[in-house]
């Protein structure tokens, strides 16, 4: 262990070893995965918890009369309670697996529409929020005749709360908005927002994506409506994410897809839904994914969240000044209060020239426009190079990624 | 030279590098010499959009040959597009739209034309071939 690694609060080399993927070479260098703003890695943890659902105990859940659905049902619900706990929701009712966040979120822009979004009512988003937290709602919009409306983003990627309290009039009805930027890795204040939108009866959507995996999250005391994540950006598998709603809100809304599980009875009259959390899970789910994600929360748990934020601010700082130092460079984003991603183009260096050369070090980041269309336009550039951290990756791979970075400007200047 | 000659050329080129910095740096130099799309021509509907990098690509045809020029915004694409337009440039419209594209492949390339990709270089490709197609009915 090198000078460099002991700045870090924990062992890093014995975190990599329960990531098998990261000990391979690409284009002969050693792997350096800092895409994980798009999906994390998996650790042993979860890859045999799926491995083994499917070698022992796979079967479909839910009234099933034999062992083996048993069984499955009952870590599926084990994995609902687990969730529970991670987030702090008061009910398990409360937490209904969809597919991703971008499907929790059109859940709520469908359902929570239909049932209290009137023509003429305001829906408030912000200007750094994926696509997948601006189409929905513009569906929405289109939907029930409603209006968005845009919260600004400023110079250093932050929102002000006096943008906020400006948009809000006595027609808005919920305020969607991210907790972290996945561009701009701005932590948005949403304690503040959450608490204004309170007070005057607003609902409130927070899109945890990038966030459930670098900070503790809290449903119960950040008091929002809805939470949104995915399982695949907190080191579990992809096509399993997470929506928590407050119960008296779900009772409220209608089914979002109608089939088999959410229903209590059907008759060609009249079918009876389910109760929750089923009445929001139609057909059969992602158990596996389910049970899966739950062990990636148990493995979050068992680093810990002081632990994940030392190392995210140990990495997001040092990158941040190494980067910096090169000439030339322009870090989009530049909020105090950053999860550890940084978004970056230098001169007029196209970023996709820069990740191709980055590519052929073995050094995997994200270029383009990473799903905000909107926010780069804000900013008036065509994307960025982003780089995007876990807890696996070390101080070192950020040498090795600021040397790339040097020699990427050189062939590109 | 016949396009199969053209393409098996820059094989030749591309096996005289030790590694791929020296493959890119060539790549990149390249692009400085792409027949660069009058300005005219770079409007909205000469653009093929990657989600990566964009390419503006446009066609004549002089006695009988097809002309391309194109731009692009990435310079790494540029060269490659200098590449292609190398290959097809000066070709009859038949010869354009039955071209074999082996080249691309042979010299490590291949993932830049991939769909994965998005840099616009595959429509591309889809581009020019679509023009020799077209042009073949005014010749």
């Amino acid at each position: 262990m090198n000078k460099v690694a002991d700045k870090l609060p924990i062992d890093i080399t014995e975190i990599r070893k329960q990531f098998p993927i990261l000990s391979q070479k690409v284009n002969g260098n050693p792997l350096i995965y800092f895409d994980n703003g798009a999906t994390t890695q998996k650790p042993l943890s979860v890859i045999n918890a799926i491995d083994n659902y499917y070698k022992t105990y796979n079967s479909n859940i839910h009234r099933g009369v034999h062992h083996l659905s048993v069984k499955a049902t009952e870590a599926y619900e084990e994995a609902r309670r687990t969730i529970q706990q991670f987030i702090g929701a008061e009910h398990e009712e409360e937490i209904i697996f969809a597919k991703g966040t971008t499907d929790a979120i059109n859940l709520v822009a469908h359902s929570f529409s239909k049932a209290f979004i009137h023509e003429g009512d305001e829906i408030i988003i912000s200007g750094m929020e994926h696509h997948s937290n601006i189409v929905p709602w513009q569906m929405a919009c289109e939907e029930r005749k409603a209006v968005l409306k845009v919260i600004p983003v400023l110079d250093n990627g932050e929102i002000s709360i006096d943008d906020v309290q400006k948009l809000i009039s006595d027609k808005t009805k919920i305020i969607a908005i991210t907790h972290s930027s996945n561009t701009l890795g701005t932590n948005n204040p949403i304690e503040e927002i959450i608490s204004i939108a309170k007070s005057k009866g607003i609902k409130t959507l927070i899109d945890g994506a990038q966030a459930i995996h670098h900070q503790p999250v809290n449903v119960k005391e950040l008091d929002c409506d809805f939470y949104a994540f995915s399982g695949h950006k907190m080191y579990g598998p992809t096509g399993v994410g997470i929506l928590y709603g407050k119960q008296e809100l779900f009772k409220k809304m209608p089914p979002y897809q109608g089939g088999g599980d959410m229903i209590k009875t059907v008759t060609f009259e009249k079918t009876i839904y389910n109760d929750l959390p089923h009445k929001f899970e139609a057909g059969t789910p992602n158990i596996v994914g389910g049970i899966a994600v739950a062990e990636a929360a148990k493995w979050i748990s068992s680093i810990g969240f002081d632990t994940i934020q030392q190392h995210d601010n140990e990495i997001l700082n040092y990158a941040t000044e190494k980067l910096s130092a090169i000439e030339g460079v322009k870090i989009y984003g530049t909020s105090k209060k950053k999860g550890p991603v940084i978004s970056f183009l230098i001169d007029n260096i196209h970023p996709f020239d820069l990740g191709t050369i980055l590519d052929q070090l073995g050094i995997a980041v994200r270029t383009g426009h990473h799903c905000t269309e909107p926010l780069m336009d804000r900013f008036k550039i065509p994307g960025t190079v982003r780089a995007s951290f876990a807890i696996y990756n070390t101080l070192e791979e950020v040498d090795v990624f600021i040397d790339g970075v040097k020699k990427a400007k050189k062939m590109l200047s | 030279m016949t396009i199969e000659e053209k393409q098996n050329q820059i094989i030749d080129e591309f096996s005289m590098f030790s590694d791929w910095m020296e493959k890119y740096e060539y790549i990149i130099e390249l692009g400085k010499d792409l027949p660069l799309i009058d300005a005219q021509y770079k409007t909205p509907e000469n653009i093929i959009k990657g989600c990566q990098s964009q390419v503006w690509l446009h066609a004549d045809l002089v006695d009988g040959k097809i002309v391309f020029t194109a731009d692009s915004d990435a310079v790494i694409t540029k060269g490659i597009i200098s590449l292609l337009i190398s290959v097809l440039s000066g070709h009859s419209p038949k010869e354009v739209a039955e071209a074999e594209l082996f080249f691309i492949d042979k010299i490590g390339l291949k993932e830049h034309l991939s769909p994965t990709r998005s840099n616009g270089l595959l429509s591309m490709v889809k581009q020019m071939k679509m023009y020799g197609i077209a042009f073949q009915a005014k010749v």
